[in-house]
């Protein structure tokens, strides 16, 4: 831009002007987000941590594993792949419970922070909008979070899968063939699935979480939780009902039933550490009203976390 | 070309009237200082100009309405609201990354050239400058944007009287010129008192006094009364008196007190007075508010 600008006589100032005020409308939205990360890091040290950890107990467990596998192939052939997948399984739900504790106090500092340091004042002196500022953010849990649990769990997993041949080659144990059939890929495939599907199903809740947080002078956690309680309680004393409740949990856990065939062909409850390709339903689960409702709900609460930042001045 | 033009600003939060009618003409290539006492409405009126917060009456900022269309105007606007309102746990180098990839019309070279005159690293995180540093990171950014206005509110605030001078010394020689407008608001008057072209201020929500510096030397005239004189001075009605060293000062209007210069200068040692004088002279207590509110002096 420099060297342009200087070849420029002094005739076409205009053009000069105009021309690097033509930004593209993505860079203020890359950059919102990248500061995002700055300013957040345990957006990605949260989950790495955790997958560091438990790649440490993975390695000590290495140590029994010859032995349960003489356990393992005992047992019927189905069963085992469930066995086998089971320490697979955890580390994908562990990394998934930490997204989704990172994503929520992410979620109600993200529009707070800002105020209470004053620093809000910064980011508005910037030709940055605040649909972009609130996009951006609303992005952290909704996109930023999944990806970055994908990437970690496969690399993850992939670096157990690969001790685990090498431990049982090196042993003897003889179940290297075994392990060549565990369906990793499968499993990966699954796995971006449902970072899918929880993030679209939880996009209400972090929108919440994103509107108190816009929203609270202070305390944004219990505003963001006191409110629910409140209205479950009214309502049970008023009415003797839980709809309330259970609407709730379904929110918090409805998306499994809606977006997985939860028993297969044999009617037979599929294991939560190891759910086949083929229990996937994803016309089920966009045919699901709960679903649309709540992107619309959270698409209501976004904008109004938007007019919310546009009205705040630091506390 | 007309900066911002404003007529009859008006905001109340609760019962507290911030703006009571405010009406503002700033050309462009001035520097315009509005001082006022604290709640005076200051900072509500640069928040106007700057979108940040929405109000009544007519405001056009470089042809736009702030409140709408805050982040296109924000190309073309800086503003340095308060001290220390760069995020704490941002890098330097971050904060140049990133003003970099949002501003169109960020300079990055101009403004690490303005870093490396400092003893700021690059390395450093914001919360390990010193308030002085800080000041002068944001000054940088700033200063390497192409804008056409600049608002500073109380941008020297808690610093020391070098950082201070360095400020207002920087701001005139690198960055101000005719096609920039300049409005600061700040207690520290006497450091911009040879900085400015224009004088407002602003009490209870009102302009009281809205002139260029060339009228305010022209028409306000400070005398150290001979004591003899004393009585006949009062008699040509000052708008304000005191007594330093038992000796009485007093301060004419010369336009609302229809008297002459040569009148006055009969009268002892005659001087313009400062910004600060007349601060006080029309604010400084009850009554002088008052007088200063019925004056109304508008443009």
């Amino acid at each position: 831009m420099n060297t342009q600008s200087n070849a420029v006589p002094e005739s076409s100032l205009d053009s000069q002007v105009t021309a690097p005020a033509a930004i593209s409308a993505t860079r203020p939205m890359y950059w919102s987000v990248r500061r995002e990360l700055w300013e957040n890091r345990s957006i990605y040290i949260a989950p790495l941590a955790v997958a560091a950890l438990y790649m440490l107990g993975f390695l000590i467990s290495l140590m029994w594993l010859p032995h349960s596998m003489r356990e393992v192939a005992a047992h019927h052939p189905a069963p085992q792949l469930v066995e086998l997948a089971m320490p697979y399984g955890h580390a994908t739900w562990l990394l998934l419970v930490t997204a989704l504790l990172v994503g929520i106090f992410y979620s109600l500092d993200a529009l707070h922070g800002e105020r209470r340091d004053r620093s809000i004042l910064f980011w508005k002196s910037l030709p940055v909008s605040d649909f972009t500022t609130v996009l951006s953010k609303a992005s952290i849990p909704l996109v930023v979070l999944p990806l970055l649990v994908f990437a970690i769990t496969v690399i993850l997993q992939l670096f157990m899968w690969l001790l685990n041949i090498a431990v049982l080659l090196v042993s003897g144990a003889g179940a290297a063939t075994l392990w060549a059939q565990l369906p990793l890929f499968q499993m990966e495939l699954v796995l971006l699935y449902g970072l899918t599907v929880i993030a679209l199903w939880y996009a209400p809740i972090y929108g919440w979480l994103l509107l108190v947080s816009g929203w609270a002078r202070r305390a944004p956690f219990l505003w963001a939780g006191l409110p629910a309680l409140a209205i479950a309680a009214v309502e049970k004393i008023a009415f003797h009902t839980s709809y309330f409740g259970f609407l709730l949990q379904d929110r918090l856990i409805g998306f499994a039933a809606r977006a997985f065939d939860l028993k297969d062909k044999g009617g037979v409850p599929v294991d939560p550490h190891f759910i086949p390709l083929a229990q996937v339903a994803p016309g089920k689960f966009l045919s699901s009203p709960g679903l649309w409702i709540g992107l619309l709900v959270a698409a209501a609460f976004l904008v109004a976390a938007v007019r919310l930042r546009r009205y705040r001045e630091p506390i | 070309m007309t900066c911002i033009e404003a007529r009859g600003l008006r905001k109340a939060f609760g019962k507290t009237i911030a703006l009571d009618g405010v009406n503002l003409l700033v050309e462009e290539g001035r520097i315009l200082g509005l001082i006022g006492p604290n709640g005076a409405g200051k900072t509500t009126a640069l928040n106007a100009i700057l979108g940040l917060t929405p109000c009544e009456g007519e405001l056009r900022v470089l042809g736009r309405d702030p409140w709408a269309e805050r982040e296109r105007l924000m190309r073309d606007v800086c503003f340095i609201a308060d001290v220390a309102v760069l995020p704490h746990w941002m890098r330097v180098s971050q904060a140049l990354d990133y003003v970099a990839g949002v501003h169109p019309r960020f300079d990055r070279a101009k403004a690490e050239g303005f870093l490396a005159k400092t003893d700021i690293s690059r390395t450093s995180k914001i919360r390990e400058l010193s308030k002085g540093m800080v000041t002068q990171l944001h000054l940088a950014l700033v200063m390497a944007i192409d804008a056409r206005l600049l608002v500073l509110d109380e941008p020297t605030l808690g610093l020391d009287i070098l950082y201070r001078k360095q400020f207002y010394d920087s701001l005139l020689n690198d960055y101000f010129d005719r096609n920039r407008t300049i409005v600061v608001t700040t207690h520290q008057v006497e450091d911009v008192e040879h900085v400015l072209t224009d004088l407002m201020f602003i009490n209870r929500g009102r302009i009281v006094l809205d002139c260029s510096m060339e009228e305010f030397e022209s028409r306000y005239l400070e005398v150290t009364v001979h004591p003899e004189r004393v009585a006949a001075a009062r008699g040509l009605k000052p708008i304000h008196e005191r007594q330093v060293l038992g000796r009485s000062i007093l301060l004419f209007d010369l336009k609302v007190d229809h008297v002459e210069r040569q009148q006055v200068a009969a009268l002892g040692e005659v001087r313009t007075p400062s910004i600060t004088d007349l601060f006080v002279a029309m604010l400084g207590n009850k009554q002088g508010s008052k007088a200063a509110e019925t004056q109304g002096v508008t443009r």
